[in-house]
């Protein structure tokens, strides 16, 4: 088994709300700054920023003011110059990015944990915009170990950095926690409590990293990103002309077989999934994905492979 | 004395309207009405004008449960009389169009029946509201609807309380009714809440045909879920919710809630429990839209309500 030093995790921080209507990392951070405030700034075992990453959405309680936040971290957005046009979120992705990066350069904080809901039936879901950094690949390793009353997954998708458009991507290493199901909206005592475990289990896992535990290496099962698939429309007006079918709904990460059903029309027919790869949908049915033309996502199940690590000593 | 002296003779309901989006993002009835603008084969019904209506437009397009104001709050006597003025909250303006279409409420010309379609991120599974325990028209209705889906259940809320009930958009015809399904998340349309919708919807046109054609409907009894309180989350000094509905409350609407039980659970881990005395039955538990409304379920009471026999009256 491959043995790799690595530097340790000096700051970590924790964003809730950077969609406005996704209420689990709000509370989450309104929770965590209560107990700084209460216990002083020893209340963690590491360093932790809490971040509203996105507060005008989070107190009108929307996704978004003008753009979606998530998609304006690219080197190409946070390096453009703001004007009084620019809109709301570009701005904050700029602000952020002074914050907790600047994003590639060494001075970045090393984690950021971007807690994000969905309407999916996706349990909690860590999601990683590639599939080489080992730091990342351990935390998830650790959580689905520890976490075990829910199902715990691992997405990859696999973007350079540069073009990695998300808030995590601003830090040396970072990660989504989604969690669901929850509706947009809506604070469920269930899924904070999951949320709140999967931050405190990361917080966990880089302080014993940083006190010198070693972490056995080995198999870690991954869905990597393939593509996305829209709801079939009328060609005019590009209304929805049917709904997923009551078979594929709340059946994130299922495998989905040729002849599988996919859609259930208006008018009773199913439409159903042709192609032969065998592959596995996730975010079915997420709300905010209707304006993105997209009904599901479509992955590959993947095994990689990562080394035993341990923190690298001065 | 025979029974036949207790029947009532009600009036042929000839115009009957079906809404959807009276708020921009329940998607089940946007859906269904778009459909049947384009092909109503499905709702047409002999000897009746069945009209299907988008009743806010601005809010469907924005995919947003309103733009100004709650359009399902804004039938009030003092928003239908405001006058036309220039800043007007969308809504209002909204209103009024809809009282000149399908009212004017309380007048003899207002529609006869207008359903309207609403979801909730709430447990309800399929919800029939009613806003009156003395319409006997929509008590049989509601009496035939719930026969048909037999095995499936339907429960009947009713809102007649005093401070409570409010101004809803339906209120415009002489019989309303609100159909709600749940759960289903703000913005996201599932396939088996669409059907449950489209199926309640078929019952009811057809109940309206056969009591067009003259049939006779029994006296009947429909049990009933009476609202009685409001129940807002704990809130700090601020008026930011403090606390989350409990585990073992959510997804509970319709089981009882007695006094002791889990209600609530703060963020740091402690449980508030239910005080009042009685056992209540809740409903609209950890419905998204009632954050700004202060409120976090709705208490009700059981009730069982009579219904004269029925029959169309002769002209």
């Amino acid at each position: 088994m491959a043995f790799v030093f690595l530097p340790a995790l000096a700051r970590m921080a924790v964003c809730g709300g950077t969609h406005g209507n996704e209420l689990s990392g709000v509370y989450v951070v309104q929770e965590m700054e209560r107990q700084r405030k209460e216990k002083g700034e020893g209340v963690w075992p590491i360093p932790v920023t809490t971040v509203l990453s996105n507060p005008r959405a989070v107190k009108e309680c929307r996704r978004y003011i003008d753009t979606d936040m998530n998609r304006c971290f690219t080197r190409d957005t946070l390096s453009c110059p703001i004007t009084d046009s620019s809109p709301y979120e570009v701005r904050r992705a700029q602000e952020l990015n002074n914050l907790l990066g600047l994003k590639g350069s060494t001075d970045a904080t090393d984690m950021i944990c971007d807690l994000h809901n969905t309407t999916s039936n996706m349990g909690l879901t860590l999601i990683h915009y590639t599939t080489s950094d080992w730091v990342t690949l351990h935390i998830c390793k650790y959580l689905q170990t520890k976490i075990t009353n829910v199902p715990v997954r691992v997405l990859v998708l696999d973007f350079p950095i540069c073009d990695a458009y998300n808030l995590e991507s601003v830090s040396k290493h970072g990660f989504t926690l989604e969690v669901g199901p929850q509706p947009h909206g809506v604070i469920r005592a269930d899924i904070y409590k999951i949320m709140k475990e999967a931050v405190d289990l990361t917080i966990d896992w880089i302080h014993k990293f940083n006190s010198g535990t070693v972490f056995e290496g080995g198999d870690v099962e991954v869905f990597k990103f393939i593509k996305s698939v829209d709801y079939p429309r009328d060609p005019e007006t590009r209304s929805l002309t049917a709904a997923i079918h009551p078979q594929l709904q709340d059946r994130d990460f299922c495998l989905l077989k040729q002849g599988d059903p996919l859609f259930f029309t208006f008018s009773g027919e199913t439409v159903k999934y042709e192609e032969e790869e065998t592959l596995h949908p996730f975010f079915i049915n997420e709300a905010a994905y209707y304006e993105k033309g997209i009904a599901f996502h479509l992955a590959k199940k993947l095994t990689l492979t990562i080394p035993t690590v341990q923190v690298q000593k001065d | 004395m025979s029974s036949r002296t207790n029947i009532s003779c009600l009036q042929e309901a000839a115009r009957v309207a079906i809404f959807g989006g009276t708020h921009g993002n329940e998607m089940s009835g946007i859906t269904l009405v778009n459909m049947w603008i384009q092909n109503s084969a499905e709702i047409e019904r002999n000897r009746l004008v069945v009209k299907p209506f988008i009743s806010n437009p601005r809010a469907v397009e924005k995919c947003s449960r309103y733009i100004d104001t709650d359009l399902n709050r804004a039938f009030t006597p003092e928003t239908l009389s405001a006058p036309d003025v220039e800043g007007l909250p969308y809504e209002v303006q909204r209103a009024k169009e809809i009282n000149q279409m399908f009212g004017p409420k309380g007048s003899s010309d207002a529609y006869d029946v207008i359903f309207d379609l609403h979801n909730t991120t709430s447990n309800m599974g399929s919800t029939l509201i009613l806003e009156s325990s003395t319409d006997l028209f929509n008590l049989q209705m509601v009496h035939y609807i719930k026969k048909a889906l037999a095995p499936h259940t339907c429960s009947v809320l009713l809102n007649e309380h005093p401070q409570l009930k409010y101004s809803t958009t339906r209120s415009v015809a002489k019989h309303p009714i609100g159909l709600e399904v749940g759960p289903q998340p703000q913005g996201v349309l599932r396939s088996n809440v669409f059907e449950s919708m489209r199926t309640i919807l078929k019952h009811a046109l057809d109940f309206i045909q056969l009591f067009n054609s003259g049939v006779e409907f029994p006296p009947c009894t429909v049990d009933v879920f009476r609202v009685q309180e409001r129940m807002d989350y704990p809130r700090d000094t601020n008026g930011n919710i403090t606390a989350m509905v409990h585990p073992h409350l959510q997804d509970c609407d319709w089981e009882p809630l007695n006094h002791g039980d889990p209600m609530f659970l703060t963020f740091d881990g402690r449980t508030v429990l239910y005080e009042g005395a009685n056992t209540v039955y809740p409903t609209f538990i950890n419905e998204a839209a009632y954050y700004e409304k202060q409120q976090a379920f709705m208490t009700t009471c059981r009730e069982i309500l009579a219904a004269n026999a029925i029959r169309k009256a002769c002209k």
